[in-house]
């Protein structure tokens, strides 16, 4: 779904986490011990196993039933005249998810990157003395320390993206041919 | 007063300024805008990977050194025959079996000539083996990890110098004696040496799969000294060639008494006669004594095996299997030309270079025209084995290797120069002096079927002013010239580790993709290897104390240990639970009488310590590993030996054990 990249002056070839519905893992075999073993001189709890986040369980039933449903209606859609109203029907309820799930995803991007151990090794401030926030970009670019941290849907997160358009491009092929 | 001071100053200057201009320093410092192109030839940018990777035999450091090419940068050492406390090799309990032998552990030799392995007759870019020439053995070294995996001891070897040169599928790699010795070994006479004293040709057979190295036969041939030697390849594949000095059978004053005929002899080996003779039962197995030592991969430890007994043939049990072509003047090098149809013999006291037919030896064999016999062993006419004489003007041939593309390139140790001459016509194209008495050259895949003929390293024995002096003891020197054109360009000097005898070199794509991160950590099956923490350990057998220990950024586990005694032997067994590239740990306690370790991702090394006093010893990691590498320590606690202090082990604030 999405993929969180850290790279430094000392990793030519960067760290990263692909980020799937059902868990998390290394873009290289032991990237994810290796995050670890950097977060751990901040205090950052190391990174979730599937069975630490209820999102790992629910998170694929939902986007499966969510799937089973656009399909059905398409279906339905193809064989029967129903009204497109269905599609923008689909596509809000997903979006309302989707946005949800992102929403959640930065919950836990900020909880990594704050709830540090109170004896982390390096407890570093920022500009205004604040204690430093480790939490990668939702989505883009970030400097972290001496890392550089990239933050981008990968194909699975693209494709559902690309799924909830063509719902809306029905929405209004559809409208188009009722009003005819 | 004044005046005449300044007079005399510029007069001065004027004369060195004059003396600089002179003709003597043409040689030396090539002119600007030449030595800007060679800049730019040998120059890669920071963080560029050389074209070529080149092994350099160490000679008496007994290790292996790898550069890269066209840089002349120093990559790595290998340990290979020498104990090497960077990295514990020789120290650690795990690698100590590679230098055991018959003669009991032996912690250097003097190593010579590394081979890369080949397929076809192309490097492989496999494995690299090189030659120990004092207590003669055979090591095999992987291109994957970099370590030395296996040692063989050769038997009834002494002076093992014609080695390590393998055959072009790897079949074999062979090692020859340099020194003729009686065999079996007995107390008798030295002066009885002549046709007494015998000479081995050892076949040691290699695994295609793992490399494991065996030894097939030795060939027990007249007590000549064989001095190097080269497998025939292409359409000579199946023949190995043989130079050999002191066919007088001298036994002293050498210098003199050994360089008394006017040839010596190239042996001729038909190999593959000798593997169907002894496949068919032939050979005798003769009681002898030799180690065997295998590095495992997965146990990241040696362990050695005495052999009882080898396989012996003698040559003239098997017809047709060995001829001698006569060469001039004690030849050193024996070097086939890529086709194979050419047998350079290198007459290292004399001017010239003589080469051999192959077709020609074929010819006059199966003709049956030979000129004498030696102990049995016929002889082929000088004239009728000969291709041609490369009259170079040149003294002391001493190596020859190939670019190709039909050209030749011959090092002459006596007037100190790398000499281009061209197969078949024999005439000398360029000549380049060396900085200085150059003893070996090489071309990456330069005594392959298919030579990578763009750059010539020439290894010279005496540096003297070349770089900023050391005191009496110097780096040696080599010289990389670019060879692409028709005239030989000298590009740049290197210093290098002890004594390079010979080298191997290939494309660094062949090797690097290849070249392995870490070891997997779960692949570990080392006997005291933990895989996690929470294993970690001390137990006590008798005065024997085992701590199972891990080491993760940055600290030991454990790192506070109580109960240990004067009197004990303590085994630190660390394993290094990083799965990431580079980030090696060290460990090392005070006052112990051996190496530190330097533990790469995945492994486990051991190391001993027996506490002679009592207190509170400190041990720490030796490798920088973190910005908390110099907390990454720990304490021992050392009791008297009557004491009944219980073993613990500790790491932070919890008891636990």
């Amino acid at each position: 779904m999405w993929n969180i990249m850290l790279g430094a002056p000392q990793y030519p070839e960067p760290l990263g986490i692909d980020i799937y519905i059902n868990g998390l893992q290394g873009q290289s075999e032991f990237d994810i011990q290796n995050i670890d073993g950097l977060n751990h001189y901040i205090g950052m709890k190391t990174l979730p196993k599937p069975a630490d986040m209820w999102e790992f369980s629910v998170f694929p039933k939902v986007v499966l039933a969510m799937a089973f449903l656009g399909v059905l209606i398409g279906l339905i859609g193809l064989f029967k005249n129903i009204s497109p109203n269905w599609f923008l029907f689909w596509f809000i309820l997903m979006s309302v998810l989707g946005m949800l799930g992102v929403y959640d995803f930065n919950l836990w991007l900020v909880d990594y990157g704050t709830d540090l151990d109170p004896n982390a090794i390096m407890k570093l401030v920022n500009e205004a003395g604040e204690p430093m926030q480790y939490n990668p970009p939702l989505i883009g670019h970030k400097k972290l320390l001496n890392f550089d941290a990239f933050s981008y849907p990968r194909t699975g997160g693209i494709m559902l993206f690309v799924g909830m358009m063509l719902t809306v491009l029905a929405y209004f092929v559809g409208k188009k041919s009722l009003n005819k | 007063m004044k005046t005449r001071k300044i007079k005399l100053f510029t007069a001065v200057a004027a004369s060195l300024l004059l003396a600089s201009c002179g003709p003597q320093t043409n040689n030396k410092k090539s002119g600007g805008a030449l030595s800007s192109s060679a800049a730019e030839k040998v120059y890669v940018a920071p963080g560029e990977h050389d074209e070529f990777y080149a092994f350099l035999s160490g000679g008496f450091s007994g290790n292996l050194t790898v550069y890269g090419l066209p840089s002349g940068r120093m990559l790595k050492e290998i340990p290979v025959f020498s104990q090497y406390p960077t990295s514990g090799y020789g120290y650690s309990e795990e690698t100590k079996p590679m230098l055991n032998t018959s003669f009991g552990f032996v912690p250097w030799d003097d190593a010579h000539h590394p081979d890369i392995s080949q397929t076809n007759g192309e490097l492989d870019g496999r494995w690299v083996f090189i030659n120990g020439n004092n207590t003669p053995r055979i090591a095999r070294i992987s291109l994957t990890t970099f370590e030395t995996e296996e040692i063989i001891e050769i038997p009834n070897s002494a002076g093992n110098h014609s080695s390590s040169f393998i055959t072009e599928n790897t079949e074999y790699v062979v090692a020859g004696t340099r020194f003729s010795v009686p065999i079996p070994q007995r107390d008798m006479p030295i002066k009885d040496y002549k046709s007494n004293f015998k000479g081995s040709l050892s076949f040691i057979s290699v695994d295609p799969e793992h490399g494991h190295m065996d030894i097939k036969f030795q060939l027990m041939m007249p007590g000549f000294n064989y001095d190097l030697s080269h497998p025939g390849r292409d359409k000579s594949h199946g023949w190995f060639f043989f130079t050999t000095y002191n066919t007088e059978e001298a036994n002293t004053l050498m210098e003199v008494n050994s360089s008394q005929n006017d040839k010596d002899f190239i042996a001729a080996v038909n190999w593959k006669k000798i593997e169907e003779y002894v496949n068919n039962g032939g050979g005798t197995m003769m009681p002898a004594e030799y180690a065997h030592n295998v590095y495992d991969e997965s146990t990241h430890t040696a362990t050695t095996t005495m052999k009882k007994e080898v396989l012996t043939v003698d040559p003239l049990k098997v017809p047709g299997a060995v001829y001698f072509l006569p060469t001039p003047k004690s030849p050193h090098g024996c070097d086939v030309d890529p086709t194979g149809q050419y047998i350079i013999g290198n007459g290292k006291l004399s001017a010239d270079l003589t080469i051999h037919s192959f077709d020609k030896m074929i010819a006059a064999i199966e003709a049956k025209k030979f000129d004498g016999e030696a102990y049995g062993i016929p002889i082929l006419n000088f004239d009728d084995v000969l291709a041609g004489t490369v009259k170079s003007g040149g003294l002391g041939p001493l190596h020859t290797e190939f670019d190709g593309k039909g050209n030749a390139y011959t090092t002459f140790f006596i007037s100190s120069e790398v000499v281009k001459w061209k197969l078949g016509t024999w005439e000398v194209i360029d000549r380049k002096p060396t900085y200085y008495s150059v003893g070996h050259l090489m071309i990456p895949g330069g005594n392959s079927r298919k030579p990578f003929g763009k750059y010539v390293v020439a290894m010279n024995k005496i540096t003297k002013d070349r770089y900023l002096p050391t005191g009496p003891e110097m780096e040696h020197s080599a010289q990389l010239y670019d060879i692409s054109g028709e005239k030989m360009e000298l590009l740049i000097d290197f210093p290098t580790h002890g004594e390079p005898h010979y080298a191997a070199g290939c494309p660094a794509d062949l090797i690097k993709a290849n070249s392995k991160k870490i070891y997997r950590l779960d692949e570990n099956k080392h006997p005291y290897a933990i895989l996690s923490p929470d294993q970690a350990k001390v137990e006590r057998k008798g005065n024997e104390v085992h701590v199972y220990m891990s080491t993760i950024r940055s600290h030991f586990t454990p790192d506070n240990i109580e109960g240990v005694k004067v009197g004990d032997k303590v085994y630190f067994h660390i394993t290094n639970h990083e799965q990431d590239f580079d980030v090696p740990h060290g460990f090392a306690m005070i006052g112990q009488n051996t190496s530190e370790l330097l533990i790469m991702p995945g492994q486990t090394k051991s190391s001993v310590w027996e506490p002679k006093k009592v207190g509170v010893w400190p041990f720490y990691c030796t490798d920088f590993c973190s910005a908390l590498h110099q907390e990454m320590q720990g304490y021992v606690r050392v009791s008297p030996a009557d004491s009944n202090i219980e073993l613990s082990w500790s790491l932070g604030d919890s008891d636990e054990e």
